[in-house]
């Protein structure tokens, strides 16, 4: 392999779109501002198309060193970008899906004031991503971590006249915040005992030494793990992903489906000869995951704005990503990462040409009926429902199949970690279903404007008056071509996606897992030993999901008047899932109200005004009580400075006679 | 003889400065002064410095203290009443001024003997010997001593200068 | 023959008459001429000692120290003529403008 890869193009030209639109992207027409964004996306995407195609030809891990970083005596980090199978999966997906959304946004945004702030963060939130994929060392990767943390918070806020956007964007950013505490705390631990935070140096010390098992590896793991539940909106720290649905639909597309969130993912099966050292860590991965993939998707049940019900279908998606890695089946979970991208982010998109078509209409209470008129849009989220609920011959099927049964032949609990998975793979069928069925099936309840305002996405007008498009209320119409090429392609992405990783039970060749082998080690079991087995599980598991749609058709379709009757009946269960199990009240009444009075009234008033300003005061009265004394003596009479001179004068003479002569004795 | 010439003329220097300290009037204080600079020129010359002798002389009995006069004439400077207008200066000035005394006497009496000696004709500096560090060794600081004149005589000028 | 340190008491002596001087008067006049003695002091012990090590770079000194005795004779008194036109008093306790 001839010639560089030029691998800092990658990130950097998404960077430069960034700096364009940032700072002279107000001034120029929203024509130019578009152009740039796009440029500078399919740049990436097309470099990394053409590595791909030069792939077979290069020795991996392939790295790209741009220079020195930070060079102390025992620690040394370089900007080095690395590149391996695993990378070439996620550039491809983070570059392909990020441009099919950047076109996406064209349309979507049109009318919105600040399009130039919009793309230039979108811009920057390419660059971190790409720049964490790529990085070679893990203070490089924590640099990305961050950033993606950042435009995530930009973006979540974008309509930031609106106080609950900015408060969402707030407490997304705080929660990543506390993540990337344990991700340091991680890295500190890296660095003390290896002394760099390079890849390479880190994974093959530990190969060299398998007698290091659990211990600080341990420790290590989970604090990365913690990071990760941060970044991936797992346990404890998910709270953040459905109030990140301020953000305008785009973003959620590619931030919290696709792109950013899989970092969590794509972080634990980087590190992976780390987890493989401590059981424990591994197991925490999988139960988290596991029970992250639950309760999202009982929350998901009862929501009523389409986005919320996309969040929470995120959560629990992504819960079975972790739990795929964390029965180390890596390249199970990345491949479903790969997927997962595919589809929800043409759920996320279709749902926001869905609010595109009824003028900022969120509340699914008052949709259906748009199966006629908006065909497009619904034959492309259909394409994804059956892709999520796992039916064959769609995308999620294959994926999640491979982790359910990675699942049940782990040897620590793994039959639990399966029931829980296939339990939830059937909720996840009915709230896919149900919003699918409320959405374009039956009679359209679109009523007064009343309930349009409550669910309308507010647009970043500088009056911050709830709004409703005015152009859109001349009747429901398909979004625009620039918003639907994107949909069309990602559905057929969601069809044939799962191809990439049909296993031997099923006659195929598991190709992403052998593509991954290298990088994640061989998945533990070999693949068709027990075809039967597998085979079963899935038809199981497509079972529960078709068990789900009957569900739904009965409660919405043939008794439409069940889910109320549900609903009042089991008050307390209802309201407890649709009040998200009082999460977010729960932590703030534990954490956040605690620590605000710690910091009003012990912090501010007792340290910070009592002991730093009264100790600064008492300094400057001790000077100025001082001063006044000394004061005194500038009476302004020649006579007595004369006095004081005269004084001075012999001391000073006293003090150098008899304390220096010791040197020269008199004789 | 050395030492007769020594008491003379130490002697009244001390006189003339005790009677600078005692007169009311400054132009009585100013002619002391100038009996004491005229002794220290004497006293000069038995230590053997003639050049230095000559300009204490000419500068200062001649010169500097004629200023004096001169300006005490001009603003015509009365009698002076003795009343207190500070404490500091007695309260510790004399105590300092004593203790200062104190101090230089007791460190040149214990080096006397080290000292030794100041022979009449001991150790002459002729003019020659004076100008050939001057001149040579120090030349700057002796160029900027006449840059320093220039800058007094400057500033003296325009001090003095009435207000039109 | 004379020790040197008689000299070296003698200035001694004038220094402290100077600084007594200067503690004592209250003309200004008076008190510039209380400098001139102690400068003249010092001269005298600067000589002595030029004559006891038998260097000249003592005398050298004394040359300086009156040369700028001079200047700062002819910087002062003009300074108290310009004083005296302002505020029509020689007293030193009248001028004390320079009070905190």
């Amino acid at each position: 392999m001839t010639g560089s890869l030029n691998l800092w193009l990658i990130p950097l030209v998404p960077f430069a779109g960034f700096l364009v639109n940032g700072l002279i992207g107000r001034k120029l027409p929203k024509a130019f501002v578009s152009a740039i964004a796009l440029i500078a996306t399919i740049i990436p995407f097309a470099q990394v198309v053409k590595i791909w195609f030069q792939f077979s030809g290069l020795t991996l891990p392939y790295l790209e060193n741009h220079g020195t970083w930070i060079w102390t005596g025992n620690f040394n980090a370089n900007f080095t970008l690395a590149l391996d199978q695993l990378s070439m999966v996620m550039l491809l997906i983070v570059t392909g899906v990020g441009f099919l959304i950047h076109i996406y946004s064209v349309g979507y945004m049109a009318h919105e004031e600040g399009y130039w702030r919009f793309f230039a963060y979108l811009n920057l939130f390419m660059f971190f991503m790409l720049t964490l994929v790529l990085s070679e060392n893990f203070l490089l990767m924590f640099v990305g971590w961050e950033g993606v943390g950042l435009a995530s918070y930009l973006l979540i806020g974008f309509y930031f006249l609106k106080d609950s956007a900015v408060k969402a964007g707030m407490k997304a950013f705080v929660v990543n915040r506390i993540g990337d505490f344990g991700f340091l705390i991680a890295l500190f631990l890296l660095v003390a005992h290896f002394g760099t935070l390079s890849f390479g140096a880190i994974f093959s010390a530990v190969a060299q030494h398998p007698e290091w098992q659990g211990g600080f590896l341990t420790a290590v793991a989970l604090f990365l793990v913690l990071g990760a539940t941060g970044k991936s909106a797992q346990i404890p720290l998910y709270v953040w992903l459905p109030d990140a649905m301020e953000g305008p639909t785009p973003v959620s597309a590619l931030i919290h489906a696709a792109t950013m969130v899989t970092a969590g993912v794509y972080m634990v099966a980087r590190t992976h000869p780390i987890f493989e050292r401590s059981p424990l860590a591994l197991s925490t991965v999988a139960f988290i995951g596991a029970i992250t993939c639950f309760f999202a998707a009982t929350m998901g049940l009862v929501q009523t704005d389409i986005k919320r019900v996309l969040a929470y279908s995120t959560v629990s998606q992504l819960g079975y990503m972790f739990l795929g890695c964390g029965v180390a089946a890596y390249s199970a979970g990345i491949f479903h990462l790969v997927t997962h991208a595919f589809f929800k982010a043409l759920l996320f998109l279709a749902a926001g040409s869905v609010i595109h078509s009824l003028g900022g209409e969120q509340d699914m209470r008052v949709m259906g009926g748009l199966r006629k008129k908006i065909p497009i849009t619904f034959w492309t989220m259909t394409m994804a429902v059956f892709a999520i609920c796992g039916f064959p011959p769609f995308a999620g099927f294959f994926s999640k199949d491979e982790i359910l049964y990675q699942a049940f032949i782990w040897p620590h609990g793994g039959k639990i970690l399966w029931f829980i998975g296939w339990v939830t793979a059937g909720l996840t069928s009915f709230y896919m279903f149900r919003l699918w069925y409320l959405t374009f099936l039956g009679e359209s309840r679109a009523q007064t404007h009343e309930l349009a305002e409550q669910g309308a996405a507010v647009h970043a007008r500088s009056d911050s008056k709830l709004v409703v498009e005015a152009e859109h209320t001349h009747g429901v119409h398909e979004s625009p071509w620039v918003m639907l090429g994107p949909l069309v392609i990602l559905a057929i992405l969601s069809v044939i996606g799962g191809f990439i990783g049909v296993p031997a039970a099923m006659g195929r060749h598991d190709e992403i897992g052998h593509f991954l082998e290298p990088v994640l080690g061989s998945v533990p079991h070999a693949a068709g030993e027990s075809s039967g087995l597998e085979l079963g599980l899935s038809a199981a598991a497509v079972a529960i999901g078709l068990l789900g749609l009957l569900v739904v058709h009965f409660m919405y379709k043939v008794k439409p008047e069940l889910p109320g009757k549900l609903a009042t009946q089991f008050r307390g269960l209802y309201s407890l899932l649709l009040n998200k199990y009082w999460v977010d009240e729960i932590y703030g009444a534990v954490i956040v109200t605690p620590l605000l009075l710690f910091s009003r009234y012990i912090l501010k008033a007792l340290f910070d005004r009592g002991v730093i300003d009264g100790a600064g005061f008492a300094a400057g009265m001790t000077a100025q009580g001082f001063g006044a004394i000394v004061q005194r003596v500038q009476s302004g009479n020649i006579r007595s400075y004369a006095g004081w001179l005269a004084v001075g004068a012999a001391v000073l003479l006293i003090a150098v006679y008899f304390g220096f002569t010791s040197h020269f004795p008199p004789q | 003889m050395h030492l007769v010439l020594f008491f003379i003329f130490g002697g009244l220097c001390v006189a003339g400065a005790l009677n600078l300290l005692f007169q009311r009037h400054p132009i009585n204080a100013a002619l002391s002064l100038i009996v004491v600079m005229s002794s220290l020129a004497v006293l000069y010359l038995l230590l053997g410095a003639e050049f230095l002798a000559a300009a204490q002389v000419i500068v200062y009995s001649g010169a500097i203290m004629v200023l004096f006069t001169f300006v005490i004439m001009l603003l015509n400077a009365g009698r002076e009443d003795r009343t207190h207008g500070s404490k500091a200066a007695y309260l510790v000035g004399i105590p300092g001024a004593a203790a200062l005394f104190a101090t230089l006497v007791y460190i040149f009496l214990s080096y006397r003997t080290p000292l030794g000696d100041a022979g009449l004709g001991n150790y002459l500096v002729t003019t020659t010997d004076l100008s050939k560090v001057l001149f040579r060794d120090l030349l700057l600081p002796f160029e900027v001593t006449s840059v320093l004149i220039l800058v007094a005589v400057l500033g003296a000028v325009v001090l003095a200068r009435k207000e039109h | 023959m004379v020790p040197i340190y008689y000299y070296l008491i003698l200035s001694a002596i004038l220094f402290s008459i100077g600084v007594g001087a200067f503690l004592i008067k209250r003309n200004i006049i008076s008190v510039f001429m209380s400098i001139e003695l102690m400068l003249n002091a010092v001269n005298l012990t600067f000589v002595a000692f030029a004559h006891h090590w038998h260097q000249v770079s003592g005398q050298i000194f004394v040359f300086f120290v009156m040369v700028v005795a001079a200047a700062e004779a002819a910087v002062g008194l003009a300074i108290i003529i310009a004083i005296f036109r302002t505020r029509a008093t020689l007293d030193v306790d009248r001028i004390d403008l320079m009070k905190l």
